[in-house]
């Protein structure tokens, strides 16, 4: 199998040093570069799996560069950011970002999010289980089994999860959530969210106050993981 | 009075010192068949005088113009006219004048003296202050790095004494020191955040349960030995205040109580809704705080007397921080059983939308 090319653009000679050996050591392509003019030459010219981005870099502002990136990339790309500042990750998502980390990370956690926007990025659309765990929703009857017993959501619970599903691994907002679940109307009405979370854990997960599949991103949104892919 | 002045605006103030004059002037007026029109003119001046400490120097020029052309058109024979009858009363009439302004002045003179005080007192203070976090963060911030120089020193140096296991536990000595030199960080810009007064909640609705379970999942990370049981009804209604807030607050209680207290206790969270008011309590079953220090824990920096290291003395004083940009108020008492208890209550609004079952 072919080596996944990751492009890196990050003005930090140091993450980008230890983003190098962390990718080499897991058998990842990597092409680093140090600033957006560089980053998006780059880009043009050998056209990669996945791109980092750091979101503060010396001579653009990493919103623009996501931009200009988004105009003709399609591949995932991943933000790093030394900004816990959530307005700005919402941003970033909106602009097309496929996920995000805040510096200081765990190379494990990155790792993990690289395996799994890489994995979402050449599911076959077709594909209508997605198996996680205990848990298999069937994406044509519409049924979701944990330990291949059924068990019964109402349409706004389906919805919710089989849209968290399909995205695995990535944070979905709370916005895009309740737009694409309760319609453009809802957008402002976060407690339904929280509800529909709430017995969505209840029905699924071992302890719904320690929720291994749907696991909250504070202030951002809500991510499906599966821990065994 | 410096803050029963700036509490009330200046236009405010002005009408409140005009509507004194005219109020004491027509009392005075009521009373002029008993007193001579020399007694009125002490009686406005006392007011003047009297507005001249309360209020800001404009009002008092206002209420000594006033009274002055009052007392004239008034009092001064002959009576409702400007025109003043004899010498002696136009005499009397420029040292009114004089005396109520010399006392305007002369109160705002004072005024300013104690602001030029007030603020050396302050930057005196702000040293102070600045004094105690040079101390802590230089012995806080620059043991995990002592840690970590002289731990990759050691490991850079290929010394052959070193076995496989002495290597591995150097590198966890890195993970540790920097995961503590992280938190420190993280506490400064809380603080600084605070500090700066640009922190306005962003409230959502936040399900308190929620916030509690992944701050303790945090603190649980760190393998401590204390058992932490939360018991929180599972029908409380959502809150809207900030979550990352929230969050701040839960970690930093529980991690304290985590730090102060034997390995072997236990740490309570519970929380409770009455009506819209929020109550957060956590408590342990430890040693409790000293009485005697227990109203300086908030305080920035502070750290109690004989206390192991490993904190900034920031936890505490974030979650008051905190817990006020929100509204809400923190209180902490020693039980009698033994143990400390901490107890936050915020108002916010709540929405008892908790179960939404045909959708």
């Amino acid at each position: 199998m072919n080596k996944a090319g990751i492009l890196i653009i990050d003005d930090e000679a140091q993450i980008r040093k230890l983003l190098e050996i962390t990718l080499q050591s897991n058998n990842y392509n990597v092409n680093l570069t140090e600033n957006a003019r560089h980053g998006l030459i780059a880009a043009e010219n050998h056209p990669p799996d996945l791109i980092i981005l750091d979101l503060g870099l010396p001579d653009e502002d990493g919103q623009t560069v996501l931009q200009k990136l988004r105009e003709w990339y399609t591949n995932p790309v991943l933000i790093l950011s030394v900004k816990n500042n959530e307005e700005d990750i919402i941003r970033a998502l909106d602009n097309g970002a496929n996920d995000y980390l805040v510096k200081p990370f765990r190379t494990g956690e990155l790792l993990a999010r690289i395996r799994s926007a890489l994995r979402n990025a050449a599911a076959e659309e077709g594909n209508s289980t997605i198996v996680c765990g205990e848990i298999s929703i069937d994406l044509e009857a519409r049924t979701i089994k944990k330990n291949n017993e059924s068990i019964k959501l109402t349409a706004t619970e389906y919805k919710l999860l089989s849209l968290l599903a399909k995205n695995e691994g990535k944070v979905i907002t709370h916005q895009y959530l309740l737009r694409e679940v309760w319609g453009p109307g809802y957008i402002n009405q976060s407690q339904y969210l929280r509800v529909f979370i709430a017995q969505l854990r209840k029905k699924i997960e071992r302890d719904a106050n320690r929720p291994e599949y749907i696991v909250t991103e504070s202030g951002i949104g809500y991510r499906f993981v599966c821990k065994d892919n | 009075m410096d803050l029963f002045i700036n509490r009330i605006s200046k236009p405010k103030q002005l009408l409140i010192t005009v509507s004194v004059v005219c109020g004491v002037s027509a009392l005075c007026y009521v009373l002029s068949i008993y007193l001579d029109y020399k007694v009125i003119a002490f009686i406005l001046l006392l007011t003047v005088s009297i507005a001249a400490i309360l209020f800001d120097i404009i009002p008092v020029f206002a209420a000594a113009i006033l009274s002055a052309l009052i007392w004239d058109y008034f009092f001064i024979p002959p009576h409702y006219t400007f025109h003043v009858g004899s010498t002696e009363d136009s005499i009397l009439l420029l040292m009114y004048f004089v005396i109520a302004m010399v006392n305007a002045v002369l109160t705002y003179k004072i005024r300013q003296i104690e602001k030029i005080a007030r603020a050396k007192e302050e930057k005196a203070n702000t040293v102070k202050l600045y004094d105690t976090l040079l101390n802590s963060l230089s012995h806080e911030l620059r043991t995990p790095i002592a840690t970590i120089i002289g731990a990759t020193d050691n490991l850079q140096s290929h010394n052959r004494n070193l076995t496989e296991t002495n290597k591995e536990d150097l590198i966890s000595e890195i993970s540790k020191a920097s995961f503590r030199l992280n938190q420190q960080v993280e506490n400064l810009l809380s603080m600084s955040r605070l500090e700066s007064g640009f922190l306005h909640p962003k409230r959502d609705w936040c399900d308190i349960i929620e916030v509690t379970y992944d701050s303790v999942k945090r603190i649980e990370e760190n393998d401590i030995s204390q058992k932490i049981v939360i018991n929180i009804n599972p029908e409380i209604p959502f809150f809207k205040l900030d979550k990352g807030m929230m969050e701040q607050i839960v970690y930093n209680l529980v991690n304290n109580a985590t730090q102060y207290t034997n390995p072997d206790s236990r740490i309570d969270i519970t929380a409770h809704a009455h009506a819209d008011v929020l109550e957060l309590i956590i408590e342990d079953n430890g040693k409790g705080f000293p009485p005697e220090e227990i109203n300086n824990v908030f305080n920035k920096f502070y750290r109690l007397r004989n206390t192991k290291t490993g904190g900034t003395g920031l936890g505490l004083s974030i979650v008051k921080g905190f817990t006020e940009a929100m509204g809400g108020t923190v209180h902490l008492q020693n039980l009698r059983e033994g143990g400390a208890r901490f107890t936050i209550n915020i108002a916010a609004q709540t929405s008892n939308l908790k179960s939404i079952k045909h959708e």
